[in-house]
């Protein structure tokens, strides 16, 4: 549980973290909140040699209405999205989903956006602004981008952001009054969901993620084209898994998961149908 | 006339606030690692990647060339360090087999984590970075991992044993040959399970840490360690070690939780000792939490093959038991005879005739050792009971409340003498049982279950019991004599009144969490009559408490605790005999209450102990041939084990879509006769039940075939936090002992012991309308939502 030697430096902004990270090359990372980041290092699976420290950026620490979306700063605590009145009007199944992130220790320290750059398949956030067709906002030396939710997501613990870019804001469209569910299943509530299912149905729209069911969050559109299509909240769920790859742990083995998506997928859209 | 008594009532049996709390809340107390010695080097040690290997080289020298280390070491360089192999204190037979056990591997490692190399460097970062610097080469052999393969001898683990079986302990019972198989052959009912006891890690809060310090003069060694046992460390270190036991001082400082797993001698403290030795300077290792889950031993790992036979009346007629255990890689400290503590508890708390058979064979595998953990055999047996008596139940069709009435040694039957011969002392089960039930309300669950369990219910309810009694207060010695252990059971305790009425009590337990410093102040604030906060408690230091065999097996109250009393009423008697002379009165006219003496009928010709410590200090005026000073030493052996006893109900909704068992309700009904402090009973009820609970539904070690552990860290292997445990309802029965002057009966393991089947029976119980009849531990909502699928492929 000792990390190996590591050099830090500590950003007072997000162009002199990038500045940063340029210098140091491809052996530094950005440290946010430390709560992915720190334990890969403890455990040796990770050794950046230079850490840039970007928590004490507070200027990427907010929450906005921007009209049709709300803006928020990548560095903003899981605690405030949680509790944020903005996001519990426009936008709660963020909000709900970040009161099941880790314990209220991690809910304090992490943060969103470095939930989202870690790119972890297995954590709620990443697959809940995915499901509400969220925008995140990078930025690199020749200025931002926008990349949308469903670009972002590579593969296992891989995103679309370069080396040298970090990422700065999410926007989540408001949800305009759809109904919604988040539901995680983990043995342990301080665990990570075993699969989780972040939901929304307003009309004839809808949006459905899966938390760890493949090295990506997975977007499950064929549950929303089925739904769109008439198809009952039952015969939808039968699609959960069509595009999910999940694999085999401790907890589930590949059949399990499937079949639990199934279950939680009917549970979600019920709940969100009412 | 109204008489009113002013005096204070005793604090015996008040819930008064652990005088260990605040340091411990405030992280002012000091554990071994917050130890700051000067000079100390740091041990780092290198372990297997392998379940079992042969070492072909070892190759330090890198390591030994990185700035700041001062030493590195392979197991042959310090093969001459060890006077004798690491100690096995319990050979369970004659003929068993026991590898030799070196703190480092030279030939071959025997599980994933088996030490083979080590590191002494200035700082611990540079001690761990330098072992990978270490080139071990190793030729890699079959792991052993399953308990039957095992057996099989397939793969022999130890060569110069010739065989992966050690022992096999029988159960003799004379006079009873063919009543087994008889009882067998007449039986109305028979049941016959296979039952699985996973592999548990401890996981205590505080991994073990160590520091070795030799003293500057007189070649002493002082041994700071996270250990449960500073006494029986004393011993064996010296004696592995070859350092005249006077000269070896173990210190057990804060100690955060055992559970069995610090009571032992480890490798790294072994090492500390010699290396400090070695090199005439402080040694320290601190264990990670990931080395914990590999290096410190495990509990379980049993297969048990249990049979009932009944009558018409499901009375039971016999039975008989088979158990492979798993004692991994090498024995520890006392890893044979933990299946043997629980080999007399297997027909429960049921009045069965003299047929029982009881058989276990203790088998190496290439995986972490076992030994010791939380209730130590008496789980395991208590599980394999209940569960059977619930297969029984079921199979007769009738309640297994009911079924269990029938079977339960009456309240009149006590003193019971069991045909193991052993004496059960006291109990009451019948009454703890239908408290329990009235607590839990058992027959409004049964009737809410027959309207919700309906066909295609996906939410359904289930209820279950273990009704459960253990042997602890271990023990007395002869009886220990008796099942080839290595030391005795007796407890040690001096009472020392201070010249202004302040007392040391000096205690041989060694308390990790149990709150002793806070209830052994209690006992001697009764005994004497004054306030507990007069009294301090000195422990844990062989220095100041030399004599001690140390806190394991629900025996520090029942041993120690008497004791401490004991040595109470010496004080005392000596007391009234200086009050006696100093009063002019004979002895037998003395009362002693309050704290005072008495002259009986004259209530102004009084003299408290205040008074009479302080004449026993200046001495001036004592009687004639008596010593100064007042202190008294007891060294007490437990005539008879302390038998505790209870009924836990523990309701269930099983969510048969995703397999999530939920725990509605948890009713513990405990009887550990008199209690010293309801809050540190409770406490110690509510964490034994989070821990066999945790067995029922959260923890397993599991293993790959190659035998790498899967789930060493704290967010694979799972540990329920406060958020993931049921509120537990404790309701209590006081059957006294009449054993011990204090009436007590040991509580630290009771919850575990009757946790698990409790909650086993419960899932169980929801699913059987589905055909689920049992399902491995730990009922995960993966194994659970598995064994609903097999049941019904299987009905369809």
């Amino acid at each position: 549980m000792i990390p190996a030697a590591f050099d830090y430096v500590r950003a007072g902004s997000a162009a002199e973290a990038i500045s940063l990270i340029g210098e140091h090359g491809d052996e530094a990372k950005f440290l946010a909140g430390g709560h992915s980041l720190l334990p890969l290092m403890k455990l040796r699976l990770a050794a950046p040699s230079v850490l840039v420290d970007i928590g004490r950026v507070s200027d990427l620490s907010y929450i906005r209405d921007a009209g049709d979306h709300i803006a928020i700063g990548a560095l903003t605590r899981h605690m405030d999205v949680e509790n944020s009145a903005v996001l519990k009007e426009h936008a709660p199944l963020l909000a709900h989903a970040a009161s099941h992130v880790g314990d209220p220790q991690v809910r304090h320290r992490g943060t969103i956006g470095g939930s989202i750059a870690h790119a972890d398949s297995a954590s709620d956030l990443p697959a809940t602004t995915l499901a509400l067709g969220a925008t995140y906002v990078a930025q690199g030396p020749n200025g931002t981008r926008e990349i949308a939710a469903t670009d972002f997501y590579h593969g296992f613990l891989q995103s679309a952001l370069a080396a040298d870019e970090m990422l700065t804001e999410i926007r989540v469209p408001k949800m305009q009054g759809a109904g919604w569910s988040f539901q995680k299943f983990n043995r342990r509530a301080q665990d990570w969901a075993i699969v989780g299912v972040a939901a929304w149905r307003r009309n004839g729209d809808s949006g459905v993620a899966l938390v760890n069911m493949g090295s990506t969050p997975i977007l499950a559109t064929s549950v929303a084209s089925a739904l769109a299509g008439g198809a009952s909240v039952s015969e939808a769920a039968q699609l959960a898994a069509a595009e999910a790859e999940p694999q085999n742990d401790l907890n589930a083995s590949q059949e399990y998961r499937v079949h639990l998506a199934k279950v939680l997928v009917r549970r979600a859209l019920e709940e969100a149908s009412k | 006339m109204t008489v009113t008594d002013d005096r204070p009532a005793s604090v015996l049996g008040t819930r008064l606030l652990r005088r260990e709390d605040p340091a411990l809340l405030t992280g002012e107390a000091k554990y071994a690692n917050d130890l700051n010695i000067p000079g100390a080097l740091h041990l780092a040690v290198l372990r297997s990647p392998y379940a079992h290997a042969k070492i072909l080289s070892v190759d330090v020298s890198a390591a030994a060339e990185l700035p700041g280390v001062v030493a590195a070491y392979s197991g042959a360089d310090l093969a001459g360090l060890w006077a004798s192999p690491m100690p096995s204190a319990w050979a369970v037979t004659t003929d068993m087999k026991n590898p030799a056990h070196y703190p480092l591997a030279s030939t071959k490692a025997c599980y994933v984590g088996d030490g083979v190399a080590c590191v002494l460097a200035t700082s611990e970062t540079i001690a761990r970075d330098a072992l990978e610097l270490i080139d071990v080469q190793y030729e890699p052999l079959p792991a052993v991992v399953d308990l039957e393969d095992a057996l099989s001898d397939r793969v022999v683990i130890h060569d110069e044993l010739g065989t992966n079986s050690s022992y096999t302990w029988d159960l003799k019972i004379e006079g009873t040959e063919g009543q087994v198989a008889q009882a067998f052959a007449d039986a109305a009912y028979t049941v016959s399970e296979r039952f699985i006891q996973q592999r548990l890690i401890p996981m205590a809060m505080e991994p073990r840490a160590i520091v070795a310090v030799p003293q500057p003069f007189g070649g002493d060694m002082t041994l700071y360690s996270s250990t449960q046992i500073p006494h029986i460390l004393k011993v064996m270190t010296a004696l592995t070690l070859g350092i005249p036991e006077h000269q070896m001082r173990v210190v057990a400082p804060a100690v955060g939780g055992g559970f069995g797993s610090k009571l032992d001698v480890y490798a790294e403290e072994l090492l500390c000792v010699a290396l400090a030795r070695k090199h005439k300077v402080p040694v320290r290792w601190n264990e990670e939490r990931g080395e914990n889950a590999v290096a410190t031993i495990h509990g379980r790992g049993q297969i048990q093959y249990v049979e009932l036979a009944a009558d018409a009346t499901g009375k039971l007629t016999a039975v008989r038991v088979r158990i492979v255990a798993d004692m991994g890689g090498y024995q520890q400290l006392i890893t044979a005879g933990i299946p043997i503590l629980g080999a007399f508890l297997y027909a429960g708390v049921y009045d069965i005739p003299h047929a029982y058979d009881f058989s276990c064979t203790g088998v190496y595998t290439t995986l972490t050792p076992t030994d010791a953990y939380r209730g130590a055999g008496r789980p395991e047996a208590t599980y394999a009971i209940e569960r059977a008596m619930d297969v029984l139940a079921d199979q007769m069709g009738i309640d297994p409340m009911d079924l269990r009435k029938r079977n339960f040694i009456a309240k009149e039957q006590f003193p019971y003498t069991a045909f193991t011969g052993l004496v059960y002392d006291s109990g009451d089960y019948l009454k703890a049982a239908e408290l329990a039930a009235e607590m839990a309300d058992y027959t409004g669950i049964r009737a809410k279950q027959t309207t919700q369990n309906v066909p295609g219910a996906t939410k359904r309810i289930g209820i279950g019991q273990a009704s459960y009694f253990e042997m602890c207060g271990l023990a007395p010695s002869r009886v220990l004599a008796s099942l080839n252990y290595s030391a005795g059971g007796w407890e040690s305790a001096t009472v020392r009144v201070l010249p202004t009425n302040k007392v040391q009590v000096v205690s041989g337990t060694a308390p990790h969490g149990q709150g002793h410093e806070t209830a052994w102040s209690m006992i001697v604030a009764d005994r004497l009559g004054i306030s507990p906060d007069d009294v301090d408690v000195l422990h844990s230091d062989t220095a100041i408490a030399p004599l001690g065999l140390d806190t394991y097996g629900s025996r520090s109250l029942p041993v120690g605790g008497v004791a401490i009393a004991m040595a109470c009423d010496k004080v005392i008697d000596k007391a009234k005999k200086i009050a006696a002379h100093q009063l002019e009165a004979n002895e037998d006219d003395l009362d002693f209450a309050g704290g005072s003496f008495t002259v009986k009928g004259s209530p102004d010709r009084t003299m408290p102990l205040a008074a009479i410590a302080f004449e026993a200090f200046t001495a001036h005026n004592l009687p004639d041939g008596l010593e100064p000073n007042l202190e008294a030493q007891v060294t007490y052996d437990p005539p008879n084990f302390s038998w505790p006893f209870g009924t836990h109900i523990c309701t269930v909704e099983v969510d048969t879509e995703t397999g999530n068992v939920e725990v509605l309700q948890y009713v513990a009904v405990d009887d550990c006769g008199n209690q010293v402090n309801p809050l540190i009973v409770e406490g110690q009820v509510h964490g034994g039940v989070v821990q066999g609970l945790a067995q029922a539904l959260y923890e397993e070690a599991v293993y790959d075939t190659d035998g790498n552990l899967k789930n060493a860290s704290l967010a694979e292997y799972l540990v329920p936090a406060a958020s993931d445990v049921p509120n537990i309802t404790l309701g209590h029965t006081i059957t006294p002992s009449p054993t011990n002057p204090l009436g007590v009966k040991g509580i630290g393991e009771a919850g575990t012991i009757g946790a698990a089947p409790a909650v086993m029976n419960a899932v169980i119980d929801a699913l059987s309308g589905l055909g689920v009849t049992d399902m491995p531990m730990p009922a995960s909502p993966h194994n659970v939502w598995k064994a609903i699928q097999a049941a019904q492929g299987a009905s369809k």
